[in-house]
């Protein structure tokens, strides 16, 4: 049967990764090459038979097979075949396998490209990767099989899952399957997921690295930081829209009108986000300075461990949440290897501590190098305080057994000052020069921003004057704004000036010249338009809820939803659908029609709330079908205006396109000789420079 | 820097009593009508529902969360104030039902960590810059003579003169 190849490919790579891992680690102790050359083809295998595994997996899901326990979790005959395709990551085996096939893919990728440049590093990199990799591949094997199949036993009445067939059994084909959750029946399904799990996996690149440079002693350069800056933003970006879209997805379908709400799984993927942010902001350090060599260390060591802690959180429904669809005994395992890759890695650190001095010291407390150290603090605090706040109920049931909820409050409360101080910094470091910053020529820099910034604040601010709270918000949206608009508007005229480009020319040229910078900033731009998502929520939503009758009015705001009737009629993926027909208007104005509706999931009997969305720039007007009476003649809504919501979603695109533009190779290296023309020297190099 | 830090701690609390301010009218007991939906859902807000992990009780759709919100009614109907209301759900459930920990016993212990940690981190902060700045003194000392203040200079100059 086609299953047992999935089998027998996923039991080779095992023994592919633990025999990588172990003969990497001699070959570079005992600097034998062979071993190390051996180990890399080993790895390198890994990633197909691996793929075969998922393939035989992915092929079952679509064409029903039910005799795989798997296979009748998670998929059903009323499921589209994207949907089918889409249960790889459905479940707790299929996702751990998807988990290992995607980190021994990026080992492959490292290993095909670079191999030759960093010989050096390269057992410790092969040892560190494959065994985190070994590590998953054994779960995926021995804990949480998604290759066990469905037997009936003669004489007992329960169906058996086993990997081979028990004596007295018969195999057990079940009609259907269970299908996915009905949450997770979303076009979100094929972007969150994924995503996520790029976004973690991705960092083992650059954790591994960074055991490698500490074993071998080159953590006192920064060679290991040059080779993994752009494996860093890649893992970076994927874990960003991961969050975006899980924030999207949220939105679209828990019926809650909020899209961030510090469930625990969230809190999971935000804090290695944090810790992997301030890593990415920290190696420039290193780079230009030479400085923070073992802020990088903690900061990697953190990401990855915080990235297992994720998996942790996500697969084994430790901290119960929403999220935790998947519950198993995966607990004790992954509890340990969590524990062996934090100690193992900060032991290293210790060894290795010394070959991480500063190579140059701080010349004035206002500069480039006090912004970093400061940034640094601010992430991990948040950090901390959203790692404090997700684990203390467990905690406080381990040392008082009382129960109890950590919600948005706190972490509201507690990183929102935080974050403030931090989005500030954001603005205003990037003008901070290297080394020692006049703070007569940063006042110069910034009068502007500052001044147009209080100017933002003040009309907003006077135009919203019954939230008080919101005017400090949009002060620092609106400086940090002006400030990064400031930086571009200045490239462009000394482009202008100096070579006569005409504005998009220069833009467009200003960019180009400096990659990292820019793009950066584009990013810095998009951290802002998400703070605006989070600054409408905190101060701007409004919320109402009512019951009316056929032709009666709800109102929020200037809006009026009126209730015109109720209707049913079957769906697909087995569902029945319950719709409100219903008119949207503003001031007495109709808008258009909005159809909020329930979705009744037979099989599971589960209902899924889909609201009815005017969405616009400024707002969005989200109504939910809460309830009916008397047979659909009056209808409960809640209805939700998300004032600057969708400012979240755009910036979500921002990020991406400004992760891109700092990611591209900088074409401005290789023209280094063609810029040296008279005339264009001073403005060249000026740009060029930070 | 003294004056510094202490505007950065203005600037911090001045955000945290923005923060936790809350401007909601609240609808008057005796209105026609009350409790409406929204009065329900005021109160439903800081609870969470005692069955569903971490799901507010305004949100949670299911049937026990149902009736707790009929009970929230009941109860506003019945002249409770808000606060009453969260105190009984406290006391037959638990604290789990808070959506905001308390800040008494050893839950306190959520807010105060995350403080003490900001407060340590802006300590470590300045001790990392003036340790940086340590090393510099200690490279440069060798290239440049150390700088005497200008005072004690005249004062030396002063006292040679003196001798003569």
């Amino acid at each position: 049967m086609i299953a047992d190849i999935g089998l027998i490919t996923l039991t080779i790579a095992f023994i592919f990764t633990v025999y990588a891992t172990f003969a990497s680690a001699y070959g570079g102790w005992r600097g034998q090459a062979a071993w190390v050359e051996s180990a890399r083809n080993a790895s390198l295998l890994a990633f197909p038979f691996l793929t075969v595994s998922v393939i035989v997996i992915v092929y079952s899901l679509y064409v029903l097979d039910f005799s795989l326990a798997y296979v009748y979790d998670v998929s059903s005959q009323a499921m589209s075949p994207f949907l089918r395709v889409a249960a790889l990551w459905g479940g707790q085996q299929g996702s751990v396998l998807f988990w290992a096939w995607l980190m021994a893919g990026f080992v492959a990728v490292v290993l095909l490209r670079k191999w030759e440049r960093d010989r050096e590093m390269m057992p410790y990199f092969i040892a560190t990767a494959m065994l985190t990799t070994a590590f998953f591949v054994g779960v995926v094997l021995f804990i949480t099989n998604p290759f066990m199949r469905l037997w009936h036993i003669e004489g007992v009445t329960e169906i058996t899952q086993a990997l081979f067939q028990p004596a007295n059994s018969m195999p057990y084909f079940p009609e259907d399957g269970g299908g996915l959750n009905p949450l997770l029946r979303h076009f979100g399904m094929i972007g969150h997921p994924p995503t996520t799990y790029l976004g973690f996996t991705g960092f083992v690149i650059p954790f591994s690295f960074a055991i490698a440079a500490l074993i071998t002693g080159q953590s006192r350069g920064d060679e290991w930081i040059r080779t993994t800056r752009r494996w860093t933003l890649v893992a970076w970006i994927f874990l960003s829209i991961g969050l975006i879209l899980g924030g999207r997805w949220a939105y679209d379908v828990l019926g809650w009108g909020g899209f961030w709400g510090w469930d625990p799984v969230e809190n999971a993927m935000l804090m290695p986000w944090l810790t992997g942010t301030a890593f990415l902001h920290s190696v420039m350090m290193t780079e230009k300075r030479g400085m923070m060599k073992k802020w990088n260390m903690v900061l990697i060591i953190l990401t990855y461990s915080l990235s297992l802690f994720g998996t942790f959180i996500t697969r084994t429904g430790v901290i119960s949440s929403v999220h935790a669809f998947a519950k198993s005994a995966l607990g004790p395992a992954f509890f340990a290897f969590i524990g062996l890759t934090f100690i193992g890695s900060v032991t290293i650190l210790y060894l290795r501590w010394d070959t991480l001095k500063s190579e140059h010291s701080l010349e004035s407390f206002i500069s480039r190098e006090s912004a970093f150290v400061l940034q640094n603090m601010l992430f991990l605090a948040i950090t901390f305080a959203v790692f404090w706040g997700t684990i203390f109920p467990l905690i406080s049931e381990l040392v008082t057994g009382a129960k109890i909820t950590v919600g948005p409050p706190y972490f509201q409360r507690v990183t929102g000052p935080l974050f403030f101080v931090l989005v500030i910094l954001m603005g205003i470091a990037p003008l901070f020069a290297w080394r020692k910053q006049a703070v007569r020529a940063l006042g110069k820099a910034i009068w502007i921003p500052f001044l147009a910034s209080l100017g933002i604040a003040g009309i907003w601010g006077y135009a919203h004057r019954m939230h008080p709270a919101s005017i400090l918000g949009l002060w620092m949206a609106g400086f940090v704004l002006s400030g990064i608009l400031a930086e571009f508007w200045k490239g462009v005229q000394a482009r202008r000036t100096t070579r006569n480009e005409n504005p998009f020319t220069a833009l467009f040229n200003l960019i180009g010249r400096n990659h990292r910078r820019y793009g950066g900033y584009i990013i810095h731009l998009s951290v802002v338009l998400i703070a605006l998502g989070f600054i409408g929520d905190a101060n701007f939503k409004l919320e109402t809820q009512g019951t009316v009758s056929s032709g009666e009015f709800l109102t929020i705001g200037d809006y009026q939803l009126r209730f015109e009737q109720l209707r049913a009629y079957p769906g697909s993926d087995g569902r029945e659908i319950i719709e409100a027909v219903t008119t949207l208007s503003q001031d007495g104005e109709a808008i258009r029609a909005l159809n909020p509706r329930r979705d009744y999931f037979t099989v599971q009997e589960q209902p899924v709330t889909v609201p009815g969305v005017y969405s616009t720039p400024g707002k969005d007007v989200y109504v939910l079908l809460v309830g009916w009476e008397d047979s659909g003649q009056s209808a409960t809504f809640k209805i939700y205006v998300n004032s600057l919501i969708n400012w979240v979603w755009i910036g979500g695109l921002m990020m991406i396109v400004g992760t891109i533009i700092a990611a591209w190779c900088n074409p401005g290296q290789r023209e280094a000789t063609y810029v040296l023309k008279p005339g264009a020297l001073t403005s060249h190099s000026l740009l060029q420079e930070g | 820097m003294g004056n510094m830090k202490r505007k950065l701690i203005l600037l911090l609390l001045t955000i945290v009593a923005n923060f936790s301010a809350v401007s909601i009218v609240y609808a008057q007991d005796g209105q026609p009508g009350y409790p409406t939906d929204d009065d329900v859902n005021r109160v439903a807000k800081k609870l969470y529902c005692p069955v569903c992990p971490n799901t507010p009780l305004d949100v949670c759709e299911t049937k026990a969360c149902q009736d707790w919100r009929a009970q929230i009614r009941d109860q506003l109907s019945q002249g409770w104030t808000d606060q009453q209301i969260i105190d009984y759900f406290v006391t037959q459930y638990g604290e789990r039902v808070l959506a905001e920990p308390q800040r008494k016993g050893f839950t306190s212990l959520v807010w105060f960590l995350p403080l003490t940690a900001v407060l340590i981190g802006t300590g470590v902060v300045y001790e990392i810059l003036k340790s940086w700045r340590k090393q510099k003194t200690a490279t440069t000392a060798v290239s440049s003579p150390p700088k005497i203040p200008k005072e004690l200079l005249e004062k030396i100059e002063r006292e040679i003169r003196e001798l003569d």
